[in-house]
């Protein structure tokens, strides 16, 4: 069994958001909303100062509070842990929106939840998502934790990594190299 | 001249993002909920006290909070449901509710409760129908008889409303307080709040209805009761956001100081909750006081309540 | 024949003056429509898949266009193209808003007047392509050739340009020549006899120690360069930032220097004594191919890091330090030589004291250096030889000695009678260049389109310079046209093709059909002999063995040009392209002229108290003016922000969200602006990105959004060697305003203090 993951390599994103894009226009994201977006995080005092970006979307937690608190089980779990939202279950009582730490979802403007999907279709064509294909620094990765030659297991295994509010208790499965 | 900072640390969103409803803070669930929130306490509130008068064979002693008051719970609930729908954004659906029974989610408790409860008020409330209407008859003799036969077993329903009621009451507060992505929200002690908000306004209810001066004055002994134990159950909740993690007590500062301060602590506490406990501690001293009075503000506070709660929780996120 | 309009308005084209489709979408709440609303495609790039080269910037990535239904969907990289090695930009990837936004001009648009008013109305195509033959012949007619100019930025200019040498005119020019690139590539030829190039020969991703100094790599998005970054990045290089902004490159770098701006000289000076001094240059490298040591050592001896020190206000140890490294990496260190490189009027000895520092590093044709790019060229159409040439700017006599190009500031000059001298040139074709907000000194460039007898604009977009235009012809967006091949050389020679993706919107047409429908209303068709777009393209691509069908198969072909030496090899011998045959540390031409053979520091102005100087740049997903009212491309930087240091900011009261105007030495104005309040840049100067605030009311997305540096551009330094417009010599000063009406929302931020 599968379980997916995403790797950021904070090192070598620049924060084009080329994902943001790519996304959009592979997932027809309605104008006006993203499913990722690009933080700047910046530290420190004129000069000592210290940039991190990461490339931020839904962590497709593995104890994800958006699915526990669905009533319709619109928010589901698929294969490889990839986290998704069946729009003919998805009534639009914006529970899973109001339960997510990190603000990935929306209402899209056709009533029902949507995120990001690690662009499942794609993942089982075995292709990667579409903003991990059009990194142009090559900084996003997408792999099988439960493969250890899998290039984000040997990331993981061999580089400093942190994820988002790990005190949430949400497991995220995007993980950011620092 | 002010004094630098020594280390900033600033996060910023760089790449628009912007999505509606969402940033720059909540503002998926409008007057909807709150307005829901408090009709279910209330029903929660008018229910339990009829349930609970059933089964402590008192049904004389205060008739309106048994007989009178129920009326008004299905119909209150019915207004509370309609709200619920249409803050649904995709509610040609909203059957979907009904296909499974979520465990985790406590939106699929409330959908099932609501789903027993609504029919069982309007049953509750149709066994008291020919008491309060003399000239009122059931058109259909099957209709009669079961009316009857329901009747005899009035206890039992009523011990089934009390649990029902209590599960509407408390779980609108489990349900945010368990969004630990809402901090202001993320405390245990919001389903007792809510509850005992509810069931203060059910009692308040009874004291704008009832006729009967001692059934106001035992039920407004009830509500002081359960302002005291609002008010403790607040002061508890700040104390508990301020001794916790720096999320927490962030979001306990938007009521220390924050935009909610006033009407919060002014308009809840003071005129929701201290005023009256002031005006229905006099009734126990026996000054004559116009019960509608602090009936009246229990059930503003318990609305304003609701809707400073949960602005309030959609303001306070862990990111940006 | 409509009576001449004696003094031309700037005409806001707005939905009044153009028919608005069923698409039509203003502000943020535009949809995309249904068709792509839809869930995503079952089978991923599945559908239609067309071949292009992007338009969205000049670096011309090879690219797939997915259709469904007709309607591009989106474009991705060819993986077989080393521009982009199968990645497109930001803007490459949100390049199908070009095609989807309603807000594009729609038809052609002749001005003209009613009621006292100046207004377009809209025009068939043969009566816009027929005014404008007029316009051009009666130029012709008047003035001779000499006395039209063609301002050209973009791929589709192909056709203009040989569409007026047809006429005989050579005229022809890019304000990125003079603004821009110019002066890199002349102090470049000067030092190494060749150009620097377009795109550039930098060896990034071999480089061990890469400098950069005023070039924001990873904001800038030029995609190969910033793909080579993160992979030198990546693979563990020492990175050296001089910028007075902590930029994104310089957040990966090893060293920051905040230098002080307009101080670059001192430090590449600095540099290049301690090179010098420490004997840390490369010996074998300067021997062999350069000259001019001694003169170099004895100009420099004085540039030592502690002069330089209260110059840049960089620490002398820093300087050590840092040319020390450069040293240790050394030939596979490179100095990035920019590309925007006008800025304060030395910049052609600054850009040289930059290619000298390379030669002491011995990075110029070693690897991690610059390679040596190839060469490579496709026949061209047989079409008649050009007329002979008018008298151009080449055999003026305040020529600027290094100048290769045509200066675009110096036509618009040229377009401006003076006191006893007539202008020249009376008529502009202006093609796919937002010259308002582009051109430095704005108000010369509406003084000199009030004094054109004909001015015409092609464009995709209602931008600014179309509300000056005699006639606006809409060109349709690279996704719904052929257009000439792309033969490139970077380090493998490719030609790529273009072919529509989808039929052109409105009543756009390509550049290729509006040129040669202009050539053949004023009796030019011979040179465009070619049926159509497709039989031209077939026979210069039968010229290498290729055929339209191939390449619509492939999309990039590589042209074999037979064995290539990237980088020179050991004990080669070279000779260069200079007066001396080598790398000219020392320049006797440039001495000979009366001007520094070797760059020497210059103080410039600094801003007067309260006033900061005025830095620009780039973000990652705009190019300039030409995005920021593309759908998709506008929403991630919908206004720009002015960079303002935190204690700066305290003295003023002002913090991040606050709207400012912003005022110039010379009491120009721009603005409302939102003020971003960072730690992130020194206090001496502020930064925008540019190409926002825009005035043409159809592009509703981008109208008066932001705020227009360009507007705040009224002092130039020029270049005396060759006429680069430095521009990085304003001062700005702040009020504070209210926020205007329907602003963008600040950007989502959580910041705390420690």
């Amino acid at each position: 069994m599968a379980r997916y993951a995403m790797v950021v390599d904070t090192h070598r994103c620049v924060g084009c958001a080329d994902c943001v894009m790519a996304c959009k226009t592979e997932n027809g994201v309605p104008l006006g909303y993203c499913r990722d977006w690009i933080v700047q995080d910046t530290w420190g005092s004129y000069p000592k100062l210290h940039l991190e970006i990461r490339s931020e979307r839904c962590n497709h937690c593995a104890n994800a509070p958006c699915v526990r608190c669905c009533p319709t089980a619109a928010s589901h779990i698929v294969e490889g842990g990839i986290v998704l939202v069946s729009p003919q279950k998805c009534i639009g009582c914006k529970a899973c929106i109001t339960a997510c730490p990190y603000d990935a979802r929306y209402v899209h403007p056709d009533g029902y939840v949507d995120k990001c999907t690690f662009c499942v279709h794609r993942v089982r064509a075995g292709k990667d998502p579409a903003c991990v294909e059009v990194c142009p620094t090559h900084c996003l990765h997408f792999g099988d934790l439960d493969d250890p030659n899998s290039v984000v297991s040997v990331l993981l295994r061999t580089r400093v990594s942190k994820t988002l509010i790990p005190e949430a208790g949400t497991r995220p499965q995007l993980y950011f190299l620092t | 001249m002010t004094s630098l900072p020594l280390v900033l640390h600033e996060e910023v969103v760089t790449s628009g993002r912007m999505n509606p409803g969402i940033d720059p803070t909540l503002t998926v669930w409008g007057w909807e909920i709150p307005f829901y929130l408090f009709l279910g306490g209330l029903v929660a509130g008018i229910l339990f006290f009829s349930a609970f008068y059933v089964i402590r064979h008192r049904e004389e002693d205060y008739a309106t909070a048994v007989k009178v008051a129920p009326l008004w719970a299905p119909p209150l609930i019915v207004v509370g449901l309609l709200a619920l729908l249409l803050d649904l954004s995709h509610w040609p659906y909203a059957w979907r509710l009904y296909t499974t029974i979520r465990w985790d989610s406590p939106m699929s408790w409330g959908a099932w409760t609501l789903g027993i409860l609504t029919p069982l008020s309007v049953v509750w409330a149709a066994l008291w129908l020919e008491e309060l209407f003399p000239r009122f008859r059931w058109p259909f003799a099957w209709l009669a008889r079961l009316i009857t036969t329901l009747r005899e077993w009035r206890v039992a329903l009523a011990w089934l409303l009390a649990v029902l009621s209590v599960v509407l009451g408390i779980y609108t507060g489990i349900l945010l307080s368990a969004f630990n992505a809402r901090p202001f929200w993320n405390t245990s002690i919001l389903g007792p709040l809510f509850l005992t908000s509810g069931l203060s306004t059910g009692t308040a209810m009874v004291m704008l209805l009832s006729r009967n001066r001692r059934e106001r004055a035992h039920f407004s002994h009830l509500d002081l009761l359960l302002i005291g134990a609002e008010l403790f159950i607040i002061i508890h909740l700040f104390m508990g956001a301020l001794s916790s993690t720096g999320i927490k007590v962030e979001a306990a500062h938007l009521f220390l100081g924050g935009p909610y301060t006033a009407p919060f602590w002014v308009l809840v506490v003071g005129l929701g909750l201290a005023v009256p406990a002031v005006i229905e501690g006099l009734e126990v001293f026996r000054r004559r006081v116009p019960a509608a009075v602090p009936a009246a503000l229990v059930l503003l506070g318990g609305l304003l309540l609701r809707f400073i709660v949960m602005d309030a929780g959609m303001t306070s996120r862990w990111l940006y | 024949m409509a009576k001449p309009i004696t003094r031309r308005e700037f005409i806001r084209i707005s939905s009044a003056a153009v028919t608005t489709a069923a698409l039509a979408g203003s502000g943020l709440g535009c949809r995309i429509p249904a068709f792509l609303r839809e869930p995503p495609l079952a089978i991923p790039d599945s559908g239609v898949r067309t071949a292009t080269w992007c338009e969205m910037c000049f670096w011309k990535c090879a690219g797939w266009v997915y259709t469904d239904g007709g309607i591009p969907q989106k474009v991705v990289g060819n993986p077989i193209d080393p521009h982009c090695r199968g990645r497109l930009c930001p803007r490459g990837t949100g390049g199908i808003g070009a095609y989807l936004d309603d807000q594009r001009l729609h038809t052609p648009l002749i001005r003209t007047e009613a009621r006292g008013k100046q207004l377009f109305r809209e025009a068939s195509w043969d009566e816009a392509l027929e005014r404008v033959a007029q316009g051009l012949k009666q130029i012709d007619a008047k003035y001779g050739p000499g006395g039209l100019a063609l301002f050209s930025h973009g791929s589709g200019g192909t056709w203009f340009k040989h569409l007026v040498k047809a006429m005989g005119c050579r005229n022809i020019t890019a304000p990125s020549y003079g603004q821009c690139r110019g002066a890199r590539e002349e102090a470049y030829t000067a030092t190494f006899g060749e150009p620097v190039g377009s795109p550039e020969r930098t060896d990034i991703e071999n480089a061990r120690c890469l400098v950069l100094i005023g070039s924001h790599l990873g904001e800038n998005m030029h995609n190969l360069q910033v793909q080579e970054f993160a992979n030198a990045v990546g693979n563990g290089a020492t990175v050296i930032v001089a910028d007075p902004r902590f930029s994104t490159a310089a957040s990966k770098a090893r060293w920051w220097l905040p230098i002080r701006p307009s101080t670059d000289i001192a430090l590449l000076l600095a540099w290049i004594h301690v090179l010098l001094e420490e004997g840390l240059y490369d010996h074998d490298y300067v021997k062999r191919y350069c000259t001019g040591l001694d003169e170099l050592r004895q100009a420099v001896r004085h540039n030592t890091p502690e002069w330089a020190y209260p110059i840049t206000t960089i620490e002398p140890h820093t300087i050590r330090q840092t040319a020390r490294e450069m040293a240790r990496h050394a030939p596979a260190t490179l100095v990035h030589p920019g590309r925007f490189t006008a800025w304060y009027g030395d910049d052609f000895q600054r850009t040289r004291a930059n290619a000298i520092l390379n030669a002491l590093l011995g990075s110029w044709g070693r690897k991690g250096g610059f390679y040596n790019p190839l060469r490579a060229s496709v026949a061209a159409y047989p079409t008649p030889a050009y007329p002979k040439g008018h008298t151009t700017w080449r055999q003026a006599p305040d020529a600027f000695p290094f100048a290769t190009e045509v200066l675009a500031d110096r036509v618009r000059a040229a377009s401006i009678p003076a006191e006893g001298r007539p202008a020249p040139i009376h008529g502009w074709l202006v093609y796919c260049t937002n010259l308002p907000l582009t051109l430095l000194q704005p108000a010369l460039t509406y003084e000199a389109i009030q004094k054109l007898d004909f001015i015409a604009a092609v464009d995709l977009m209602p931008s600014e310079i179309t509300g000056w235009a005699d006639v606006v012809l809409p060109e349709c967006s690279y996704l719904e046209r052929y257009d000439d091949l792309r033969i490139t050389t970077t380090r493998n020679a490719t030609i790529a093709l273009r072919q529509p993706a989808a039929k052109p919107r409105f009543e756009s047409k390509p550049g290729w059909w509006i040129a040669k429908g202009v050539a053949e209303k004023m009796g030019l068709g011979r040179y465009f002999p070619w049926k159509d777009i497709e039989s031209y393209l077939e026979t210069r691509l039968a010229t290498i063995g290729s055929s339209l069908a191939e390449m619509q198969q492939v999309g990039v072909k590589e042209i074999d040009v037979g064995p290539h030496r990237y980088y020179f090899g050991d004990g080669e011998e070279i000779e260069f392209d200079t007066p001396s045959g080598r790398i000219e540390l020392y320049s006797q031409q440039i001495a000979d002229l009366g001007f520094d053979p070797v760059p020497r520091y210059t103080a410039h102005p600094e801003p007067p108290a309260g006033y900061y100087r005025l830095l620009f740049g780039r973000t990652p997903t705009h190019t300039f003016s030409r995005t920021t009212n593309n759908p998709l491309l506008c929403e991630t930087m919908l206004e720009n922000e002015v960079w303002i240091a935190r204690t700066v900011a305290q003295m003023w009261g002002i913090e991040s969200g606050d709207y400012l105007l912003l005022h110039n030495q010379d009491g120009a104005t721009a603005g409302p602006v939102r003020a971003k309040v960072t730690e992130r840049i020194r206090h001496d100067c502020v930064f925008l990105v540019h190409g926002f605030g825009h005035q043409q009311r159809q592009m509703a997305r981008s109208f008066q959004r932001g705020a227009n540096d360009n507007a705040l551009v009224t002092q130039v330094s020029i270049d005396p060697l060759m006429g680069a417009t430095g521009m990085r010599v304003n001062f700005v000063t702040f009020e504070v305003v209210a926020p205007p009406r329907g602003h963008a929302p600040p950007p989502l931020r959580r910041g705390e203090v420690a």
